[in-house]
């Protein structure tokens, strides 16, 4: 029996505004519990939400970057349950007419596109953190009302890998706006994922499971692989899928159930009465669509036709904004376009996985890097002294001044390097009888010696030109 | 300080000309309180250290000639946050409860030199119409204290009808501010939906709830409402509307020539007293004979408001009152062994019989399978009622009628059956939920119990309802009458 | 007559909000809220087709804060006012079903 696999994702991602959706107080990580939180934080009495501009526009971001369609008239729900890090016992979100809908992502799956749908998006605000120990669990409000743009797929994505391409592809054009990092690893960014299968020719889906504790999306492909198989399992054998909620064990890689879901849970939606509700005008979409940044796909188009790089470079380049914002920069300043690509894949991407760093956090300039390439497209440096000159940019120093400070500057005019390259030769009779027999290894030995005789300084093609030439005479 | 025979204006004067310093004024209220408040009940939390501190402050500084309510003691409702002094809402669930903030009313006219004095009475969570609900005491009818003082700001009421305070603070979501108004003989005016700020009023029925002033005359319910009223950051439903000086409005040239007044007929329905009636029609007559004309007016959804209301208010509610769930805030049980004690036993030793049957009739209203049939239809049904009042007040300057169907009943008489409670509100819900301004004035009195007037406006109008109340006010002695003490009237 | 609302749903509805009932309350919080429900049927009577519900009489639209960040520095305040908390956090019994965490 064949089975077409239906999954879902529910992706969270956590904004990266000044203040919380629906209060002042600061949206910062890493502070001490509840440092920052007020009385609307914690659902005082008496207390009333307040909108943030900012993250009505984020929401707005978010649709334009996912080519959906921007409710014109908007407006909040409360979706009520009580939970410990709730702490008005509701939670502010969009049930009835969230800020965006229709939208769709384009992924790429062992070289075939195609597009997934995404049905709705909408903002709301988050929870507060509970932790928990044998006797009591404690509340931490500093993450309650940071602001959340939920984004939830159409029953469109058909395996694990799809799922995997379209987090992919999600989290590069979310972060390209600007508003979110969206790293799993820190939280920016969650999942919740559904997936149900059905056997081929059936037209209703089947029961879906749901999953939990997918912590990277790697995990996300593998957990929803094996909920496949084992959903496929329990059919074939006769049994029912139950509507459950299975936890992904990250050591041995399988779903284990936590409960079954009796029923779905009365949240008792109504709007939102502390509100206004929010119309949306076509010439504020056009505004914050006109400010927006170049998203990924239409960069790595330019970057392969306008610039001649590799479809592999551009992937790369357009990994996050930041880096093709530096990669945009630094070819603006003049570099040779390959050249910064390397770069940028390489030293540059190597010096951050090594220090655990952003971009955006070290002292590395496009001007710099710029710069530097520049000097060797020109011959002043060699690619060997460049290593020496990149590891100065990284400290934020100036290249050129670099250079100059450390006398590093390639040796290239002939009329210096000959009177060496005389010398090695009269030195070194024995290579030039080698070389007039055909070993063309001497000229290697040769240029070896040269170089050691200018410390490393003299241009390695010039000296092999001239040493050439002077060989053949 | 015999408070009946003052008002804003006259004590402000006194206290600019020394005739009385901010300190002795205070100290005299308490006096008053003192004498009177053991057997009416009215006040729940009395604020004496900080009021006499304040009030050695402003002797100190001296009181400025230009503010109007500078060093007046007022009294407040308590569902209203006061920083420092506990706010109960009269409910178990909030008995020892400080706030950390001030409402912005509270601020506001802390601003202005304002002295709280103390927090009144009122049913728990504002539910109810009678004050009988509140957890820990039943207020009586300034006139009468075998009678209820009407709800849910009963107490604020009692202490303006009583003389204990020249004016005091409550809130009106159904009618609680012009019922206890009309059943103790005193002006409350609940204004349009938007005009003050709800930011630290502890929410009930949010697209219904408004705070409103209290006083014994309407030019000192307008002086109030003009220093409260305006746009708060922190409630963004707050009007932008200016706010006009409502008092500059009210003099001897105010007139009601030419108004015109409608009277619906669903407001004489079956079910209101003769007598309350006959006090409306006779003030019809005298808005006649004033100038203005009065005709009936159809308000064809008017019945249907109660229903409405009742599933709307209970379904915010429900909502408004899950964060009391014993965790960051006020009263957790001591009967707990797991989390889900903290959350069901708190919230059933902390509510009492009224908030609870609200509750789930809200719960109700909102749960999956009822929600069309119940809170959307009720939403409906509000625009219909909005709509039925659009139509009337286009063409009429304000709407006149009854505010309850009688005067105040005995306590004990009607609780046990909240049918009948909920129907008292027939004629005072409607305004709620088209969120107009509503004025109760004294009209009367039925078997020696104050009848009190309803004048309805246009939203954010005010103006013309002052007016109109102001000249009936001047042209009629109902406020001068006062209770005896101890309230055998 | 058939009644609108039966103890089973009474004690539902209670559940939902997290209220216990004794047996002596749900038989007449049944009663009563049966009577109450029967008023709310009324508004059957009332023709809504094509109405818009309203739910708000405020006369604001589009009314929004600024993202201007603002600490209010009420956190020790609020941790003095809350009924247990240890080392800055809010402290509860231990929760059982860790499911909803995110």
């Amino acid at each position: 029996m064949n089975f077409k696999t239906t999954i879902g994702l529910e992706v969270h991602v956590e904004l990266k505004t000044n203040s919380k959706i629906f209060s002042p107080s600061p949206v910062e990580f890493g502070d001490d519990p509840n440092a920052n939180t007020n009385v609307i934080d914690w659902g005082y009495p008496g207390v009333l939400p307040t909108t943030n501009k900012g993250v009505v526009k984020s929401g707005i971001m978010a649709a334009l970057a996912l080519h959906a369609q921007v409710e014109p008239h908007t407006h909040f729900d409360r979706k009520n349950y009580f939970y410990p890090d709730n702490p008005k016992a509701y939670q502010i979100t969009q049930s009835d007419k969230p800020i965006a809908h229709d939208g769709w992502i384009e992924i790429e799956v062992d070289g075939e596109k195609k597009r997934i749908g995404i049905a709705e998006m909408h903002i709301e605000e988050d929870a507060g953190k509970n932790t928990h120990e044998r006797d009591y669990s404690y509340v931490d409000l500093n993450r309650q009302g940071t602001p959340l743009i939920e984004i939830v797929s159409k029953p469109e994505i058909a395996s694990p890998d799809e799922a995997y391409a379209y987090l992919e592809a999600l989290r590069q054009r979310i972060q390209f706006t600007g508003i979110s990092d969206v790293k799993m690893e820190e939280g920016s960014m969650r999942v919740d994922v559904n997936i149900s299968i059905r056997p081929e020719g059936q037209k209703e889906y089947g029961t879906k499971t749901e999953l939990k504790n997918l912590n990277s999306f790697n995990y996300v492909r593998k957990g929803l692989a094996f909920e496949e198989q084992r959903q496929q399992r329990v059919l074939m054998s006769g049994g029912q899928i139950q509507q459950e909620t299975r936890r992904f064990d990250e050591t041995t890689g399988q779903t284990i159930l936590m409960r079954v879901k009796e029923g779905s849970d009365d949240y008792r939606y109504f709007p939102e009465p502390d509100l206004p509700a929010l119309n949306i005008s076509d010439e504020w979409v056009n505004e914050i669509g006109a400010e927006m940044p170049e998203m990924p796909g239409s960069r790595r188009q330019r970057y392969v036709k306008e610039l001649g790089l590799t479809d592999y470079d551009a992937m790369v380049l357009t990994q996050t904004k930041e880096m093709a914002d530096f990669f945009d920069e630094t070819v603006k300043l003049g570099a040779d376009p390959k050249s910064a690509a390397n770069y940028l894949q390489g030293d540059v991407n190597a010096f951050l996985n090594e220090q655990h760093a952003d971009l955006q956090d070290t002292k590395l300039t496009p001007a710099n890097l710029a710069g530097m390439i520049n000097l060797i497209t020109d011959g002043t440096i060699s690619s060997k002294m460049a290593k020496k000159v990149f590891k100065a940019i990284t400290q934020g120093k100036e290249p050129k001044a670099f250079v100059e400070e450390k006398g590093l500057v390639q040796l290239s005019d002939p009329a210096q390097l000959q009177p060496i390259i005389d010398s090695v030769l009269a030195d070194n009779q024995q290579s030039i009888d080698d070389y007039n027999n055909g070993k063309d290894r001497a000229v290697g030995y040769l240029v070896g010696q040269i170089m050691k005789q200018t410390h490393g300084k003299a241009n390695p093609q010039v000296v092999n030109k001239l040493l050439i030439a002077s060989l053949k005479k | 300080m015999n408070y009946f025979e003052k008002d804003l204006t006259s004590l402000h004067d006194d206290l600019v000309a020394k005739r009385i310093s901010v300190t002795d004024l205070v100290k005299a209220t308490f006096d008053n309180i003192a004498a009177t408040d053991p057997d009416l009940n009215a006040f729940l939390a009395l604020n004496k250290d900080a009021a006499l501190k304040k009030a050695a402050e402003m002797d100190e500084k001296g009181v400025d000639p230009d503010n109007i309510l500078a060093g007046i003691p007022l009294a407040i409702k308590d569902n209203i946050v006061t920083k420092g002094l506990t706010t109960t809402a009269a409910s178990k669930m909030l008995e020892n409860f400080v706030p950390v903030y001030d409402a912005t009313v509270v601020s506001t006219l802390n601003d202005k030199g304002v002295i709280n004095v103390g927090k009144t009475n009122m049913d728990e969570f504002a539910m109810g119409g009678s004050t009988e609900n509140s957890a820990f005491k039943t207020t009586k009818n300034a006139w009468d204290y075998t009678r209820v003082p009407g709800g849910s700001s009963g107490g604020s009421a009692a202490a303006v009808a009583s003389g204990e305070v020249v004016a005091a603070f409550g809130s009106d979501t159904g009618g609680s501010i012009r019922q206890p108004s009309s059943f103790n003989g005193i002006v409350g005016m609940k204004p349009t939906y938007g005009r003050i700020s709800r930011w630290g009023l502890i929410a009930f029925a949010s697209s219904l709830d408004e705070i409103g002033p209290m006083t014994r005359t309407v030019k000192d319910n307008a002086i109030l409402l003009s220093a409260v009223a305006g746009h708060d950051d922190h409630d963004l439903t707050t009007s932008t509307k200016e706010v006009p000086d409502f008092a500059a409005e009210l003099n001897y040239q105010t007139s009601v020539k030419g108004m015109k007044i409608g009277l619906p007929k669903e407001f004489l329905g079956e079910g209101v007293d003769q007598e309350v009636k006959d006090a409306i029609l006779a003030a019809a007559d005298k808005y006649r004979e004033l100038g203005a004309t009065v005709d009936e007016v159809s308000l064809p959804h008017n019945k249907y408001g109660v229903a409405a209301y009742y599933i709307i208010a209970s379904s915010e509610a429900s909502s408004n009152l899950q964060r009391f769930d014993g965790i960051r805030y006020g009263h957790r049980s001591k009967d707990v062994k797991n989390l889900e004690d903290v959350y069901v036993n708190s919230r059933s030793e902390g509510f009492g019989d009224e908030v609870k049957r609200r509750i789930m009739l809200g719960t109700f209203s909102l749960s999956a399978g009822f929600y069309d049939a119940y809170f959307k239809k009720a939403a409906q049904v509000r625009t219909l009622i909005i709509n039925d009042f659009q139509a009337v007040l286009k063409d009429h300057d304000f709407i006149m009628g009854p505010v309850a169907p009688t005067p105040a009943y005995k306590i004990g008489e009607e609780v046990s059956d909240p049918m009948t409670m909920y129907m008292n509100d027939i004629l005072t819900i409607p305004v709620n939920l088209a969120g107009l301004p509503g004025m109760s004035i004294p009209a009367g009195f039925a078997k020696g119990m104050p009848v009190g007037m309803q004048l309805i406006g246009r939203p954010f109008d005010e103006s013309t309802l002052y007016k109109a109340g102001y000249v009936f006010e001047q042209a009629t002695d109902f406020h001068k009458q006062t209770p005896k003490q101890g309230g055998n009237n | 007559m058939a009644s609108r609302i039966d103890q089973d749903q009474v004690q539902h509805v209670a559940s939902l909000a997290k209220l216990s009932l004794n047996d002596d309350q749900l038989k007449y919080f049944t009663t009563q809220l049966d009577e109450i429900i029967g008023l709310f049927e009324t508004l059957n009577e009332v023709d809504t087709e094509g109405i818009e519900p309203t739910s708000s009489v405020s006369d604001q639209i589009n009314v929004m804060r600024e993202d201007v960040a603002d600490n209010w520095g009420q956190r020790d305040a609020l941790l003095a006012n809350a009924p247990e908390s240890e080392k800055g956090y809010i402290r509860v019994p231990t929760i059982i079903d860790e499911s909803e965490d995110e």
